[in-house]
């Protein structure tokens, strides 16, 4: 009895926060758009007993989703959004291991130091910290002013409202989601390994390659997941930092909802972004398993 | 920025204070008021206001059309209105309890009409033009001294475009005020509602889009004044906002604002009260504080815009009645047009179309 309620109750919460919600999104985008309070068509009427479920059923189609194959923005923003959080996660990747590898190696007195730093940024809030990089990144802003003080260079740059911009605010938002799975892998790692590589003459370098590397691998894995998976969706970043020229499906989706008030093709949209992540997700708790599995 | 921290901070410590008192939310345009107004509506009336912001029509009706937005008074423009009014999102007013109405402006009120019949949804809050705002020393630069200033020339013709590209060119990301400048440009009807004609205005817009770098209905304020950009088309009192916050800064940035000579929009921003409002007594009570002649003007001071209160224009500083981009001549009044809003059908190509020019595709 108690196991079965220890069961249920993880259930319990996937159906309360995640199949009832994409539930209500799935019949949103099966409805069409109406000029009303909710702007859609058909809601389900109860008082009417079967005629208004067989009405509110015989309302429903999947016109939405065709219409969404008709027009080619919105494969181009999945396309797009992909290949963004394909290069940020890769970028996050570069500037994570190096401080991930760095964190590791430290004295073990620093170390809470450095875990404390990198989580630090997570007390303030999101929105303001991205907000503050539209001052640090904008043509008027501390980096052009820094630069051009140095004599770096000689005109401002233009960085804000472009895809750099984009990238840098993805990078750092999600960097210590890339550091903190590298460093747990990397910390576990037994550093006799690497001296016993070393009596039998390999150098440094190729240790690395050899043996630190692949034992971290599940940390990467787990890293890049946790920034590729929210990134593809990612609507804040693109629409503070990106210009008209930066093209998501997250911002995509808002359009349709605010500009276009049509919840509907939005729901549609948002299914088909739903089940382009099921993959990664997939793919995400197939390489958690296997590592509980080998640490098991 | 500046706006957003201070209503939020404004919203927490009033959310504090009193949970007990009665509370009127509004949710209003953002840079929309004289700051100094919200504490005396509290003090005069010891109701707890409530006040957010917003940057775009589009997000309000979304609030609205959902439904049970909490607001008791909310801003939005005329066309936009009256779209709100035929999906059933507002209630009508109780004049009863609106003695200030006395103090209305019948040249604006004749105008509303056009969005709600007999004005009998909403009140004018302010109202004003969609032009263009330019960094003068910039632009000269640029485009020599006999840069366009004053015309549409400035922003939809790709050869001025292409120059000004390097200083920085925002648009509003507002479709119901974009297509219609592009139609008045090309010289097709502003208001047609057919689709064939706003196809039209696709290659006007899509020839200059490369060479913008946003489309945004509020940053431009503070990019204008701080300098990070040279141009943008906007609403005529954020524009003078800018001016005014570059002046401050002394800075050395000039800005202007003109309505284009070819003729610009001209257009309502309306006080309604949502159907589900929970405390209607309450937003009656707000609106009829904002009629007040005094209290308008103050506003009106404080934004650069014209309102619809004819009471309270002698409270205006000259800055304000005086300056013929806020309180058109005659003869200028004339050569401003307003629009309608879309059909369902029509909304979509309009919208589509929009997308289309911002992002390339």
């Amino acid at each position: 009895m108690r196991r079965a309620t220890l069961i249920l109750l993880p259930y319990l919460w996937l159906l309360a926060l995640f199949l009832v919600p994409f539930v209500i999104v799935l019949k949103i985008s099966l409805s069409d758009i109406e000029l009303a309070i909710p702007p859609y068509t058909p809601t389900l009427d109860l008082s009417e007993g079967w005629k208004g479920l067989r009405d509110f059923f015989a309302g429903l189609d999947f016109e939405n989703f065709v219409f969404l194959t008709t027009d080619d923005l919105y494969w181009k923003a999945y396309l797009s959004s992909l290949q963004i959080a394909s290069i940020a996660t890769l970028c996050t990747l570069l500037v994570g291991y190096p401080i991930a590898y760095g964190m590791a190696n430290a004295p073990d007195h620093w170390r809470p130091t450095l875990m404390m730093l990198v989580i630090l940024p997570f007390w303030t809030s999101f929105l303001i910290r991205v907000y503050s990089w539209m001052g640090i990144l904008s043509t008027e802003g501390y980096l052009n002013q820094l630069l051009l003080s140095l004599g770096l260079i000689s005109e401002p740059l233009t960085i804000l409202n472009t895809p750099v911009a984009v990238y840098i605010g993805i990078v750092y938002t999600y960097l210590p989601f890339m550091i903190l799975p590298i460093y747990s892998a990397l910390e576990r790692m037994d550093g006799s390994l690497l001296e016993a590589a070393e009596d039998l003459g390999c150098s440094r370098i190729k240790a690395f390659w050899l043996i630190t590397i692949p034992l971290s691998k599940t940390g990467i894995i787990a890293g890049c997941f946790l920034v590729f998976i929210p990134t593809i969706g990612e609507f804040v970043i693109p629409s503070l930092l990106g210009g008209s020229q930066t093209l998501m499906i997250g911002k995509v989706l808002w359009e349709e909802f605010f500009n276009n008030r049509d919840w509907p093709v939005a729901s549609a949209v948002a299914v088909v972004l739903l089940l382009i992540l099921i993959i990664p997700i997939v793919l995400f708790q197939r390489n958690e398993q296997k590592q509980r599995e080998a640490e098991g | 920025m500046r706006n957003l921290m201070l209503t939020t901070t404004a919203t927490l410590a009033l959310a504090a204070s009193a949970a007990s008192a009665q509370e009127v939310r509004v949710y209003n345009w953002s840079d929309y008021i004289d700051e100094d107004l919200l504490t005396q509506f509290e003090e005069e009336t010891g109701l707890d206001l409530i006040y957010d912001v917003f940057d775009s029509n589009e997000v309000l009706e979304t609030k609205m059309l959902a439904g049970g937005s909490g607001y008791d008074v909310v801003v939005p423009t005329g066309t936009f209105l009256q779209r709100q009014i035929s999906a059933g999102a507002f209630q009508k007013l109780d004049t009863s309890k609106l003695p200030n109405l006395d103090n209305m402006w019948d040249v604006v009120e004749k105008r509303t009409a056009k969005y709600d019949p007999g004005n009998e949804y909403s009140i004018n809050y302010m109202w004003g033009t969609t032009g263009i705002g330019a960094n003068v020393g910039k632009v000269q630069e640029l485009l020599g001294e006999d840069a366009p200033l004053d015309s549409l020339e400035l922003v939809l013709n790709p050869e001025n475009m292409e120059k000004l590209a390097e200083c920085g060119v925002h648009f509003l990301d507002a479709p119901a005020e974009m297509i219609p400048m592009a139609l008045k440009y090309i010289g097709e009807d502003p208001d047609s509602h057919d689709p064939e004609v706003i196809a039209k205005v696709e290659p006007v817009l899509m020839a200059v889009r490369p060479h913008i770098q946003k489309f945004h209905s509020s940053e431009y304020i503070n990019a204008l004044a701080n300098g990070d950009i040279c141009v943008a088309v906007g609403w005529s009192g954020d524009i003078l906002q800018a001016r005014d916050r570059a002046a401050e800064a002394d800075n050395g940035v000039e800005i202007v604002y003109n309505a284009p000579k070819e003729g610009a929009q001209m257009w309502f921003d309306q006080m309604a009260i949502p159907v589900d409002a929970p405390n209607p007594e309450g937003a009656h009570t707000f609106l009829n504080f904002i009629m007040d002649a005094e209290n308008m003007a103050a506003a009106s001071n404080y934004v650069y815009y014209a309102n619809g209160n004819k009471a309270s224009q002698e409270y205006l500083i000259e800055d304000v009645i005086g300056d013929p981009a806020i309180y058109p001549s005659q003869e200028a009044l004339d050569n401003l047009f307003t629009t309608t809003p879309y059909p369902a059908k029509v909304q979509r190509t309009v919208t589509r179309l929009w997308t289309k020019i911002k992002s390339g595709t």
